[in-house]
């Protein structure tokens, strides 16, 4: 249903995505985990038909999304990540516009059918100026929903509601999800481990792992994290080890020639790394690992999300 | 077309709540009355009234320079604004169906406002005997609904260039007054003031439309700056797409 090959967005020469291959069946809830600018709502605008890919391909039903972009529009629903409405509409008039724009059939009994299915039954007539964050964003998903779309692409549902109304909207795409595929980001671990059927983890742009939450717990669990001492400089070790091809976080730790490497699990890269540092005439001091959970990684997930907000 | 029409008719509805135009209509018939019934009451005193029914237009041209930013100001800019765009952008809407949809929708406010101050006239053509010169009138209105298509045209481009009204604002005033006053250049000779005239904005419109003269080459004028603009308008949108 959703076909992503090689997708690369460049923001000037900011890299925001690289890369990004994935495949989501019908009936699929993805899920697509990652901390704060990581690239998702990035992602999502490109699938939805907002803007063009620097590079890569999307195919949505079979429609290219740049070349058959209007076939593609007419088959997704769409909630963006601050969702837009109109305040001075209520939410009968928004979703009759909305509607009409998409040129559903029975346009008043969709309606009403949707305002159900989102459960607005008795605010249909109020401003949407008045509206709680949670009701808006049911709002969202109820424009989303008017024209029984194929694929429901929402970016951060559940950001900035309370945890009631987390629950809520958690629990009605839920419920979507049978009928249709959903793609669906999110910066909380938990989250994507209640609601969707496979996930696919991004950071910085790059894909980090994808399976279902399950295997992913169990995966990651076991993923290692490396301690290396060298005689050198903390800086120019890490330096030494970027330039190996493999994919892999480095960072300083915690004494002088000291660093702290996450490689990808399932390969042992500890043999490579010692070749390399004794090859570049220094002495391998200390080599070895330590465990590192899934929790653990989104520890640093969030910390590094709590730090771009603070820059804000 | 039906989508410009379904965008036409929500922008054309948000224009009876929208501050910004009640302050303008309020504004347009305050002063088109004060000074119309001056003109009536020094007519009556001195015993006579010009059987002119377009009395109230040059000042409705004046007030409609100031006026069209007002109008124009968030058609494009607000959406991008409160990011509401992306949703337009994300259904099956092309973008010169939003822009003409925007444009098409101020337009038909100020055609309603336009039609109003129609009275005017008719209450000058019942006071005067044998009455107005319907022909010229009818040129003079022609006249300014090409105008007013095209000034709000322009302001429909502008807007799409920012995402807040407040500059759209300044920015399409400064351009208003700018192809109001290059008229003023075309009054001398050679080439430079013909060209000068040629772009004027009100030359267009006084010196034959404004007498009852309808000449293709001014209406022609008006629609090139109105699908110039509304052309301009969906590129600037394309483009910020790739940004
Ligand atoms: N319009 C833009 N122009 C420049 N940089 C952008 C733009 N949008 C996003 N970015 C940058 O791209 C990166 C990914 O952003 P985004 O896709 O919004 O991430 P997420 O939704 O995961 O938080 C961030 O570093 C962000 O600052
Ligand atoms: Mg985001």
């Amino acid at each position: 249903m959703i076909k992503v090959e090689g997708l690369t967005k460049f923001y000037g020469d900011f890299p925001a995505i690289q890369d990004l291959t994935f495949n989501a069946k019908r009936g699929e809830i993805l899920g697509f985990l990652g901390p704060n600018a990581a690239g998702k709502t990035t992602t999502m605008r490109i699938l939805a038909g907002y803007m063009p890919p620097s590079s890569g391909s999307v195919r949505i039903a079979g429609f290219d999304v740049l070349e058959e972009s209007l076939e593609v529009r007419r088959r997704i629903g769409y909630l963006p990540e601050t969702v837009p409405l109109y305040p001075e509409m209520s939410i009968w008039e928004y979703l009759e516009y909305m509607g009409s724009l998409r040129k559903v059939d029975n346009l008043d009994k969709r309606i009403d059918a949707v305002i159900d299915e989102v459960n607005l039954g008795d605010r249909e007539r109020s401003y949407i100026g008045n509206l709680s964050k949670g009701l808006r964003q049911r709002v969202g998903l109820a424009q989303a929903l008017i024209h029984q779309p194929e694929v429901l692409i929402l970016d951060e549902p559940t950001i900035g509601l309370d945890p009631a109304q987390i629950i809520e909207v958690r629990e009605l795409i839920q419920g979507l999800g049978q009928e249709r595929t959903i793609l669906l980001s999110t910066h909380i671990l938990t989250e994507a481990q209640q609601i969707c059927d496979r996930v696919i983890i991004i950071n910085k742009g790059r894909m980090v792992a994808e399976d279902t939450p399950e295997n992913l717990q169990s995966q990651i669990a076991g993923a290692t994290k490396i301690i290396v001492r060298a005689s050198s400089e903390t800086r120019e070790l890490v330096e030494l080890i970027e330039t190996m091809p493999q994919k892999m976080d480095v960072i300083a730790g915690d004494s002088e020639g000291e660093v702290m490497i996450s490689a990808a699990p399932g390969l042992d890269i500890r043999p490579l790394l010692a070749r390399k540092i004794l090859d570049a005439g220094l002495d391998l001091l200390e080599l070895r690992t330590t465990g590192i959970s899934l929790e653990e990684i989104f520890l640093q997930l969030t910390q590094s999300e709590d730090k771009d907000e603070g820059e804000e | 077309m039906r989508t410009v029409f379904i965008i036409a008719k929500r922008e054309f509805r948000l224009f009876f709540v929208s501050p910004a135009a009640y302050s303008v209509s309020v504004m347009i018939f305050l002063i088109l009355g004060g000074i119309f019934f001056i003109n009536i009451y020094f007519g009556l005193r001195g015993g006579q009234i010009a059987p002119d029914g377009r009395m109230v237009i040059s000042p409705l041209v004046t007030i409609l320079l100031f006026a069209t930013p007002a109008i124009t100001m968030r058609l494009l800019a607000d959406e991008q604004r409160m990011g509401t765009i992306e949703l337009l952008l994300t259904s099956p809407v092309r973008i010169w169906e939003l822009v003409v949809g925007k444009w098409l929708g101020a337009t038909g406010f100020m055609m309603l406002i336009l039609g109003v101050t129609w009275i005017y006239p008719i209450i000058i053509h019942r006071m005067t005997n044998p009455g107005i010169d319907q022909g010229v009138l009818i040129a003079a209105y022609l006249g300014l609904v090409f105008m007013i298509s095209a000034m709000l045209a322009i302001g429909t481009f502008i807007s799409s260039l920012f995402n807040n009204p407040i500059p759209a604002f300044f920015i399409t005033l400064t351009l208003m007054l700018f192809l109001w006053i290059i008229g003023g250049l075309g009054s001398g000779s050679g080439t430079a003031s013909e060209i000068a005239s040629n772009l004027s904005f009100v030359a267009h419109y006084y010196d034959n439309l404004y007498r009852g003269v309808i000449d293709l080459g001014d209406l022609v004028y008006y629609m090139s700056l109105t699908i110039i603009s509304l052309f301009l308008g969906t590129q600037v949108l394309e483009s910020r797409r790739w940004r």
